[in-house]
């Protein structure tokens, strides 16, 4: 194993200063896969990262390998609004969402990296009696569990974002603050898991796409990959988009369909918006990056795509809206323009699960948005890789509850907004 | 972004139909016969596949019927349309190989 990675910190940065930068070690390894690991994990995205860190931290299981087709973050992780939020319906949902905000709250100093959680402040707007309505049952149902939630009325909204256009066409009746919720960098939480992960002993493969799953007596025994054949006592899917790909490998199918989901920033302008401004009725959120990119999200465009990219009807639909309620946004040019391939349930919450086959485990079903949960769905998908049983917080989004009915439906709370 | 081939009114852009999902699911005789698994596979497990792929549109804003596409959905290539009472088209290997 290579020399231990030295620690950040202001004097390492004082140090490395001192000699032009040329001595900072990388941030991982790159080694070849061996032939067998206790665990695999599929997809180096943060909810993989995620979940061999707290294998290897918390669980006491360090054969770990991370295989990842292209680079780290390159999926959903690295093309993601970042959006950081517990402001969800039902309990099964405030359990997991909450469980990782407070993980986030901890994360750069237990990381040793510096994620860039910024607790800003989210406004969710309501521009109808029904949207009123709708907040006004979520938020209660947030502030029985125990989460931070308050209503706003519209001159609050107005302190929070002078420039909002409160009287347009998407007239504002008032919003559901979560001050705890914000934003992060995205490519910081999969590098900070993926330098600690490494650190306490996994390696993370990249450039190694699963082809298909090595089964005997219905029980996992590895993977075949483009780099060869990895042996595996148990296997965590953490494919994002691919999902049903990889189902497919392992002969059963998902309750999911995969949409393109797009993005768009501008270019830099100084800081002018300093919370997270959303609103499910208008498939249009933004918020501004420290770089001073305005990042604006889009709805998922309607179709089963794979391309990573989706269609510029769905990016006016989004723009527009945003041009009504922030008029001086209007002159402003749009830098990049991106898509990624989000994996959709019809109630609009993931799947952290057991599969039909033994000892292989899927985490997947985040949709439009799984960012936020990252800390916690690794969390728990690593207790519930060790223990062989779901932890008790995953236990509900079994893929059995489509079967059973027991469907955790979060469509307004979750299906546009992220 | 695409042009899709409506069987009535010929081809036109792709925001005014909308995609319906998965083609080609035929709904149990007797849902009375099913057990939770048969009927949750029913309503909500979908093949999703990444490659070719049968679905339903529906030309929304032009001659709303409803008719099959046959796109590939690692680039989006419309490879057919065809409509509910036709067969589905068989496709060449030098179609499915087509690029985007
Ligand atoms: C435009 C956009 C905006 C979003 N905004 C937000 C937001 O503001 N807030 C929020 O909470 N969420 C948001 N999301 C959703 C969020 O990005 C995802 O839910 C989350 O990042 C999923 O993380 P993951 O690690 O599961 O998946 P990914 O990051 O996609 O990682 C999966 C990895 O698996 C790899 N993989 C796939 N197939 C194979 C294979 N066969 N072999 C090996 N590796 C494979 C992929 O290359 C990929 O790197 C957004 C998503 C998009 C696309
Ligand atoms: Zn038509």
């Amino acid at each position: 194993m290579a020399a231990k990675p030295k620690r950040y910190s202001i004097f390492s940065l004082a140090r490395n200063a001192l000699s032009y930068h040329q001595g900072w070690q990388r941030a991982w390894r790159d080694p070849d896969p061996k032939s067998d690991y206790e665990v695999v994990i599929v997809g180096g995205g943060g909810h993989g990262l995620a979940t061999a860190y707290y294998l290897a931290r918390e669980c006491g299981i360090r054969d770990v390998a991370v295989v990842e087709k292209g680079w780290l973050g390159g999926g959903n992780t690295g093309r993601n609004t970042t959006i950081v939020r517990s402001n969800y319906l039902w309990n099964e949902s405030a359990g997991l969402y909450e469980h990782a905000m407070k993980l986030w709250e901890g994360m750069s100093s237990d990381l040793n990296y510096n994620v860039m959680f910024s607790q800003r402040g989210l406004l969710h707007l309501a521009h109808s009696v029904h949207d009123m309505q709708e907040i006004g049952r979520r938020g209660n149902a947030i502030y029985l569990n125990g989460i931070d939630s308050e209503f706003v009325t519209p001159e609050q909204v107005r302190e929070m974002v002078p420039f909002i256009n409160l009287d347009c066409r998407y007239p504002i009746h008032g919003a559901l603050l979560q001050r705890r919720g914000g934003t992060a960098r995205h490519d910081a939480v999969a590098w900070g898991y993926a330098r600690a992960a490494d650190n306490l002993g996994v390696d993370i493969i990249q450039n190694c796409e699963v082809t298909g799953f090595q089964i005997e007596d219905n029980t996992i025994r590895g993977v075949e990959t483009t780099r060869g054949r990895i042996g595996a006592g148990k296997v965590g899917c953490v494919v994002a988009g691919h999902c049903s790909v990889l189902a497919e490998m392992a002969g059963f199918r998902l309750p999911v369909e995969s949409f393109p989901l797009q993005a768009l920033v501008s270019e830099p302008v100084k800081p002018i918006i300093d919370c997270v401004v959303m609103s499910g009725a208008i498939h249009a959120y933004i918020s501004q990056s420290d770089k001073g990119e305005l990042v604006i999200g889009a709805g998922s465009d309607a179709y089963v795509s794979y391309s990573q990219h989706g269609g510029f009807d769905t990016i006016e639909h989004t723009v527009g809206p945003i041009v009504e309620l922030y008029p001086i946004f209007s002159r402003l040019k749009m830098l990049r323009q991106w898509g990624g391939v989000v994996d959709v349930t019809v109630d609009r919450s993931p799947l952290i699960s057991k599969t039909p086959v033994n000892n292989l485990f899927f985490n997947c079903g985040w949709g439009t948005g799984g960012f936020k949960a990252t800390p916690g769905s690794g969390h728990v998908f690593a207790h519930s890789i060790k223990n062989g049983n779901m932890h008790p917080i995953a236990e509900p989004f079994s893929i059995n509850r489509f079967n059973a009915g027991a469907l955790i439906d979060e469509g307004a709370a979750a299906a546009v907004a992220h | 972004m695409f042009l899709i081939k409506c069987p009535w009114c010929g081809y036109r852009d792709q925001t005014e139909f909308s995609a319906q999902g998965e083609a080609h699911i035929v709904r149990p005789e007797d849902p009375y016969q099913l057990d939770e698994e048969q009927w949750g596979d029913y309503l909500f497990f979908r093949k999703n596949p990444k490659g070719i792929h049968h679905e339903r549109w529906v030309h929304s804003h032009g001659c709303r019927r409803w008719f099959n596409v046959i796109r590939d959905t690692a680039t989006d290539h419309i490879h057919a349309t065809y409509r509910p009472d036709e067969p589905i088209p068989e496709l060449s290997s030098e179609e499915t190989s087509k690029p985007a």
